[in-house]
């Protein structure tokens, strides 16, 4: 195959990616775009096969490529374990499996840019040699951010920002460190400098992400997305691939614009969140956790209330998926709806562990489209709703977020249940949201609280609503 | 190829990358980034090639070992998207 013939087809597919971007923005196109998407990517991966590419340094190749047996046993390995990874994850789970292939594609771009770099050899250019530190430094801060990501979604450790007493100027430090290598390596071209420089990468990456609060990892994990993307198109500068430029390029500024976005839909400032690590101070458990009556309720109480009621909103949460009540909830509508009761979902943007991701687990229930309302349509309605029903949901509510500046959620928009007349919590304890806070509506008289397993919890309603 | 090739191609695609994803509703969001995701997973691409450049143990070692986590994010990037975005579409079929 000729160079031109292969770059055409190179091209090809980096249309592919553009038009599955532009599908997926869309809901009608969005599943689409993602198989154009995997078309594109097949293409640029078949083609790769019959071009014999020559080496950096002028050797011409032949084909079959070398190392075919290779290359393919580890194609089947991966594919062995992405595809049943990605087919069995529940779905409540599945933003940090998203974080954990982010997390490997960067890995696989410092490894790939760690062994062109020992090929590369006295010929690079000093370009070629940036570009490569480049991708090592950020593949690495991909790679270890996203496994820290992964574990904070897992719960594998606190989702609480983790800040210890100087951590900015070890952060700051490591950074200087980071960059002072990069010169090194840049300079000196040596692969012992490049392995110090990989693990001084991988030590930044867990320092920048630990001190990020649990409702600000998709935002982080978005970013790390784009980052990996530049990786790619800077691999792509190294290895002569026009489509590893393309396809990189359009992750990363793709990757940004949708970083910002996430982060307006959170009320959050991207600034605040990406330079966190640096002026994040250590907080003090402040516990306004004494013991002060809250009003807890049976499911019998919550039934007559519903029974009673004209309108009612659902406000789902991450309890909700996480009890797997998606069934039991829409259950719980239907019976009201055939009461002759208003009922709407309010969807906040983030509910869930990530944008959009409650849309999902409810669309997985087979709940309708039409009832659920996005955040700014629910909210003006709640001052006309009896009954607004919080189901596993809690820093999505949580007034603080208007009323008290300097909590960490403050600024991000909320779905203003206090409005209501009513408010039932259903929740499995006293324990505060992911975002580690106090929630004061809990202590209002008008709310009612019914704990236990959201599941359980809700099946009782039904029953009980069923006998009035 | 010539630097002022690559730095067009660049600048071009990160003005298309920003173009067409300027409006998508929140709802979308975690879709998107999963298939972004997935797309950059063609490194791949990069790894196979530096595979099969491969001369010594070592190069080759840390190439199969690309190859398989690209093969992962890659793979494994449009299989989940794909079930998400399935989720979307089964609401309409009202099948049980």
């Amino acid at each position: 195959m000729s160079t031109f013939v292969y770059d055409l087809i190179g091209l090809s597919a980096g249309v592919c990616f553009i038009l599955a971007l532009k599908g997926l923005s869309s809901p009608k196109s969005a599943r689409r775009g993602n198989l154009i998407g995997a078309l594109g990517a097949t293409i640029a991966t078949v083609v790769i096969f019959f071009y014999a590419m020559p080496e950096k340094n002028g050797t011409p190749t032949s084909l079959p490529i070398k190392n075919l047996g290779w290359i393919l046993g580890a194609m089947a390995v991966g594919t062995l374990i992405g595809v049943p990874a990605a087919k069995k994850v529940q779905m409540t789970q599945m933003p940090q499996l998203v974080a954990l292939f982010n997390g490997v594609g960067g890995g696989a771009a410092a490894l790939v840019a760690i062994v062109e770099y020992l090929n590369l050899g006295a010929g690079a250019t000093t370009a070629e040699v940036i570009a490569t530190v480049f991708t090592v430094v950020v593949g690495c801060v991909s790679f270890s951010g996203s496994i820290i990501t992964f574990m904070k979604l897992q719960e594998l450790m606190t989702t609480r920002p983790v800040v210890f007493p100087g951590g900015r100027f070890v952060i700051a430090g490591t950074l200087v460190a980071v960059l002072g290598v990069s010169g090194w390596v840049v300079s000196a071209l040596g692969t012992t400098p490049l392995l110090i420089l990989a693990g001084l990468s991988l030590l930044f990456g867990i320092l920048f992400v630990l001190p990020v609060g649990g409702a600000d990892v998709p935002i982080v994990i978005s970013l790390l997305n784009a980052f990996t993307g530049l990786t790619v198109a800077a691999s792509g500068y190294v290895l002569d691939s026009t489509l590893l430029i393309i396809a990189g390029t359009l992750v990363g500024a793709s990757g940004t614009i949708l970083t910002r976005m996430m982060a307006d839909a959170m009320g959050r400032s991207l600034f605040g969140t990406l330079f966190g690590a640096f002026t994040a101070k250590p907080q003090e458990a402040t516990g306004a956790a004494e013991e002060r009556p809250v009003r807890s309720g049976s499911p019998d109480d919550v039934a007559i209330l519903l029974n009673y009621a004209r309108r009612v909103v659902i406000v789902p949460g991450f309890g909700l998926a996480v009890a797997q009540a998606q069934h039991t909830v829409r259950e719980l509508a239907d019976l009201l709806i055939s009461k002759g009761i208003d009922v709407a979902y309010g969807i906040h943007p983030v509910a869930g562990r990530m944008p959009g991701h409650m849309n999902v687990l409810l669309a997985e229930a087979n709940v309708p489209y039409e009832q659920l309302a996005e955040m700014d349509e629910v909210n003006p309605t709640f001052a006309q709703t009896d009954v607004a029903i919080v189901i596993g949901a809690n820093d999505v509510v949580n007034p603080a977020a208007e009323t008290t500046p300097g909590c960490p959620i403050y600024g991000m928009p909320i779905l203003q249940v206090s409005n209501a007349a009513n408010v039932i919590f259903l929740k499995r304890s006293m324990r505060p949201g992911f975002a580690g806070i106090e929630n004061e509506l809990l202590y209002d008289p008008k709310t009612m609280l019914l704990f236990g397993d959201a599941k359980a919890s809700l099946t009782k309603v039904v029953s009980a609503l069923k006998g009035l | 190829m010539e630097p002022i090739a690559i730095i067009s191609i660049f600048v071009l695609a990160v003005f298309v990358g920003f173009e067409v994803v300027s409006k998508v509703s929140s709802t979308l969001h975690t879709p998107l980034m999963s298939g972004a995701n997935a797309i950059h997973g063609v490194i791949l691409v990069g790894a196979i090639i530096v595979a099969s450049h491969s001369k010594t143990n070592l190069e080759l070692g840390l190439s199969v070992a690309a190859i398989i986590l690209a093969t992962i994010n890659m793979i494994g990037g449009f299989v989940v998207t794909d079930r998400m975005l399935e989720m979307f579409k089964g609401k309409k079929k009202e099948a049980k």
